[in-house]
């Protein structure tokens, strides 16, 4: 197994307490983080020279089926010039508010990876400019479908699933906003 | 006539006449039924087996089904291949409300017909909750033989068709309620069945 990544090292002496415990999981380091410096450490990771974390690999979010372990949003990072890896736990209690920073000021492709943890797991990107359900259509009424207590077949009979897939107009499902710049975007 | 050029061809002019008598019915039904123009509505793996269908091996053609029509406007048989999710749901039912009379529908494999193994919150289980189907093909995925067998008994099902059964050609439309069928139908058609009964143990 290889060891814990140079990073850790840096991340402590950079932010201190706000670094909790960092580990190795099948040769990835994992380091786990205060909530409210998540963005001033991903920035940090990414600008600092010597570190690099350059490219944005995915943000997912894990809740375990044990209740009593807090649910889990996760930043994978990558450095494509040296190619190291590292990745970015923040525990969150289940029962509290279930925010953590965006970042889509940093990578603009957080956008569409924080708005499906948003459909998913229902933990809000604060920040987010455009924070819709993204895999689920808009107007989906039936919670967040990777949490726990949301059941398989989800909450309605499949009579009113079916009832509001097709009573609701499809132009209905994909708002799009209405200050959307074709320029901008370009 | 060239005919009676033939070697005895004035005698096979003699008892052959230059007309035949035929009913309606039998006339429209081998017409329409050897000219289906399929609205491919392909989802998922089960789409792969269409298109090997369609190409030179099977040769869809062999039974007047060569031209796919990517506009529903212009397309006799709507084949669902795949699963369908909710969010395709009303896709699906409009393509199949923009396709003229006579239509009809082949719900191709089993996520198609029943939900197969996705028995969970996002997929429909069985297109025939959002639009009537006429022919159900079994397989996961299935065939092309098998999907050429479910289109030789829909030709059969036209063939047996009558121009003055006007319930055939009947459209029932969402209603009000967002619904083609009354609830309870659609609760019982989808419930859990086979391996999905067990699949509710993190439910």
């Amino acid at each position: 197994m290889s060891a814990l990544s140079p990073s850790v090292a840096g991340l402590r002496a950079a932010f201190g307490d706000a670094i909790g415990r960092a580990l190795v999981a099948c040769g990835d380091t994992v380091v786990v983080l205060d909530r409210a410096r998540v963005h001033d450490v991903l920035r940090w990771l990414r600008d600092e020279p010597g570190q690099g974390f350059d490219y944005l690999v995915d943000i997912t979010a894990v809740e375990y089926r044990d209740p009593e372990r807090p649910l889990e949003v996760v930043w994978n990072l990558r450095a494509l010039a040296r190619r190291a890896d590292l990745r970015l736990k923040v525990e969150l209690d289940p029962a509290g508010p279930l925010e953590v920073p965006t970042c889509t000021d940093l990578w603009k492709g957080a956008d569409w990876l924080e708005r499906e943890v948003w459909d998913m797991f229902g933990i809000r990107f604060a920040g987010h400019p455009d924070l819709r359900r993204i895999l689920m259509w808009e107007t989906y009424a039936e919670g967040h479908p990777l949490r726990k207590d949301f059941p398989l077949r989800g909450h309605f009979s499949r009579a009113e699933q079916v009832r509001q897939a097709l009573g609701t107009s499809m132009e209905g499902h994909y708002a799009l906003p209405s200050d959307l710049d074709v320029e901008e975007y370009a | 006539m060239e005919l009676n050029d033939a070697p005895g061809g004035a005698e096979v002019a003699a008892v052959s006449p230059s007309f035949v008598t035929t009913r309606l019915d039998f006339l429209a039904n081998w017409a329409r039924a050897n000219s289906l123009w399929p609205m491919p509505f392909g989802t998922a793996c089960c789409a792969i087996e269409f298109m090997a269908t369609a190409a030179s091996r099977f040769d869809l053609a062999r039974f007047g089904m060569e031209r796919m029509s990517f506009s529903p406007r212009q397309a006799d048989v709507l084949i669902c291949a795949g699963r369908l999710p909710f969010k395709l749901a009303p896709v699906i039912r409009r393509i199949y409300d923009q396709m003229p009379q006579p239509k009809w529908v082949i719900s191709m494999g089993a996520c198609a017909s029943s939900g197969g193994i996705f028995d969970n919150y996002a997929m429909v289980q069985g297109i025939d909750t959002v639009v009537p189907v006429d022919v159900y093909v079994p397989g996961c995925p299935p065939r092309p033989e098998g999907l050429m067998y479910g289109i030789m008994l829909l030709q059969k099902k036209i063939r047996g068709e009558s121009l003055a059964d006007a319930a055939l050609r009947t459209e029932r439309g969402v209603g009000p309620d967002g619904l083609y069928l009354p609830p309870p139908v659609i609760d019982e058609l989808s419930e859990p069945f086979g391996n999905s009964v067990h699949q509710t143990r993190s439910a």
